[in-house]
């Protein structure tokens, strides 16, 4: 068979590949090339290989910003993916409440980042925030300058606060797009209401909470704003977490080599979990 | 066994849904509950099965008032318009689940889960998941699940509306026999008459949260009470027009036909209801009228022809047996079988019987 050969059609490509090389390839590239060289300033390079990446992978310094990582972002999806769930559960399914529970859980979403931050860091002070007075008038003694474990309890809180959400309303509308007959079908066979969860409402939420874990691994893997204007990594290095202590080496000691090797692998492990994930929650679907 | 409806009203705010019904239903028989979109059939259903309590009335199951008592405790099963299975069941879990509840014992699980499934064809399927099944496969799953627990009441919630032509024929083929031998008081609700027909046993015909007529299928489709009970057991909708009866002669009021009748009726305007199907391009009876109109569209339906036309200042629906092709606009002939007609007087009743 004779195929027309048009090698006019890679024209209309050449937009989008435009587009994407600047956004992305591009940038990626230069990090790419930071990633095998060293250089000095004066755009002078020397090849380095895979020395950088090696220097990273076995640095203490990157296997403890990595532990805490992987902590608090365990940390938050036990907490966030459970208590959205729960919460999607208990909001009302008509009515005026409807709307004035999804405006409640929206607010927090629509924060900008650093103000979420800027608020907690004032609303924990020790001295003149209402919650880290309210503490220390308790009776505890806390204090999320100098405390770590202080530190942690009010990033965590802080995320919480700000991205349930986020998993609440996922899940609603997971939850609202079950029809009532599946609910009547349990009723008539006297199921009981963890049965209903467990067999109705679970699977039937399966895709949006592969989602909303998707959504919450990697912003709380790669989150960087909240934690650097809550603590600024502190105290000493408790809360750097990998974003915070990537930008430490890049900008705050200028070792482009070693953070761009570093950004690299920082990438690749977002990027492969995300792949795993996805394909093991996506393993049993059917072709609906 | 039977299930009553005692003065039994549903109202939901100032709006009323079902206005006081009293229906008795007898042991072993399937009721057909037709009526449009809207009319209560799915309330009325819910009522019965005690997912819904009635604003008034009460429902007595055996002789015992259940009005107010769980559905968990009635010994209901239902089937709906949706498929609705545990999505993370296969087949078999599916049709067991309410019998696991239950806590049968497993032997007897798998032996009655095995039968159902034989019956419904699902047996080379039992360890596939709902979302591997095809529309009718979900649908009949639901139905195996509805049938292996043996209850006393079986409610059917349009099971046929969201499948395609081939498998709803199929099927529905299959119900009657599904429910001959069991000890149960089946409920189907459907907007279609064609499916209280070949269903059979018993029909109640409902009109805006009224049961108008409950009977014989045949019965209430023969001999509608009334033209409201009439108009539903009809589709395509039924043809009415005005007539005058003087002496033995009827008339249409709106066109220059009239035919001989034998009855008692006083003289006087009366309403006539003819089925479509009544109406043909070909004669059909012993006493055949003959009406011309102006084609107004004319749909060919697989064996049969739909040909709407206009008579007087009425559109008329006529459904011929056969390919029959008529031009838009174009004047033709067509015949009433004038043994079929249903007449009506002023309330709506029935007169063919005076």
């Amino acid at each position: 068979m004779n195929k027309t050969v048009n090698q006019k059609a890679w024209l209309f490509v050449i937009p989008v590949f435009v587009l994407v090389a600047f956004n992305a390839i591009i940038p990626l590239m230069t990090v790419v090339n930071y990633a095998f060289q060293e250089t000095f300033g004066n755009n002078v390079f020397m090849w380095e290989g895979t020395r950088w990446f090696k220097q990273i992978l076995l640095s203490d310094r990157f296997h403890a910003a990595l532990g805490r990582q992987i902590l608090f972002t365990l940390i938050i999806l036990f907490i966030q993916i459970p208590l959205g769930i729960f919460i999607a559960l208990t909001m009302p399914k008509e009515g005026i409440g409807v709307s004035v529970c999804l405006v409640l859980m929206s607010m927090p979403l629509l924060i900008p980042w650093n103000v979420v931050g800027a608020m907690w860091n004032i609303f924990a002070l020790p001295d003149i925030g209402f919650l880290g007075h309210s503490l220390n008038a308790l009776g505890f003694d806390y204090n999320f300058t100098q405390q770590s474990g202080d530190a942690w309890f009010t990033t965590v809180l802080m995320d919480v606060w700000h991205w349930t959400s986020l998993v609440v309303l996922l899940s609603y509308a997971g939850l609202r797009s079950i029809q009532p007959a599946y609910y009547q079908a349990a009723e008539i066979d006297g199921a009981s209401r963890w049965s209903v969860f467990r067999h109705i409402e679970l699977p039937k939420m399966k895709k949006v909470l592969t989602i909303a874990i998707l959504l919450r691994f990697m912003d709380s893997f790669m989150i960087y704003t909240e934690p650097f204007v809550l603590t600024g990594g502190g105290p000493g290095n408790a809360t750097a977490f990998l974003s915070i202590d990537l930008v430490k080496m890049a900008l705050g000691q200028f070792d482009l080599g070693p953070a761009a090797a570093m950004s690299l692998i920082y990438f690749f492990i977002v990027l492969t979990v995300c792949w795993v994930f996805y394909n093991l929650m996506m393993k049993n679907e059917g072709q609906s | 066994m039977s299930l009553e409806l005692r003065n039994v009203e549903k109202k939901i705010g100032q709006e009323t849904h079902i206005y006081e019904t009293n229906l008795k239903l007898e042991k072993n028989t399937i009721n057909v509950l037709l009526g449009s979109t809207l009319a209560g059939k799915t309330t009325l259903m819910q009522i019965m099965a005690g997912l819904d309590k009635p604003t008034n009335g009460e429902i007595w199951f055996n002789e015992k008032n259940v009005t107010g008592v769980k559905v968990q405790k009635r010994n209901v099963s239902m089937v709906y318009q949706q498929f609705i299975n545990y999505p993370n069941f296969n087949v078999y879990d599916n049709i067991a689940s309410p019998l696991k509840i239950t806590g049968v014992d497993n032997n007897e699980i798998k032996n009655r889960v095995g039968k159902v499934a034989e019956l419904l064809k699902l047996s080379p399927m039992l360890n596939k998941r709902p979302n591997e099944l095809s529309g009718g496969q979900q649908q009949r799953t639901a139905l195996a699940r509805a049938l292996v627990k043996d209850s006393d009441l079986i409610l059917l919630d349009e099971p046929l509306a969201n499948l395609d032509f081939k498998l709803r024929e199929e099927l529905r083929e299959e119900l009657p026999k599904l429910f001959e031998d069991r000890d149960c008081i089946v409920v189907y609700a459907t907007t279609e008459p064609s499916d209280a027909l070949l269903i059979g046993g018993y029909t109640a015909t409902l009109l805006e949260g009224k049961i108008v007529q409950h009977g014989k299928t045949l019965e209430v489709y023969n001999q509608p009470n009334s033209l409201q009970s009439a108009q539903v057991f009809s589709d395509p909708p039924m043809n009415i027009a005005k007539i005058k009866k003087q002496g033995d002669v009827c008339s249409l009021i709106s066109d220059d036909v009239s035919w001989k009748i034998n009855s008692k009726l006083k003289d006087g305007e009366y309403k006539v209801g003819i089925r479509p199907h009544n109406i043909t391009t070909y004669k059909e009876g012993s006493n055949s009228l003959e009406i011309s109109g102006k084609v107004l569209i004319s749909e060919l339906s697989g064996s049969e022809s739909l040909i709407h036309f206009t008579n007087g200042d009425l559109n008329w629906v006529s459904l011929s047996n056969g390919i029959h092709q008529k031009n838009v606009g174009e004047q033709t002939k067509l015949f009433m079988n004038s043994d079929e007609f249903l007449y009506f007087d002023e309330s709506n009743k029935l007169v063919n019987n005076v």
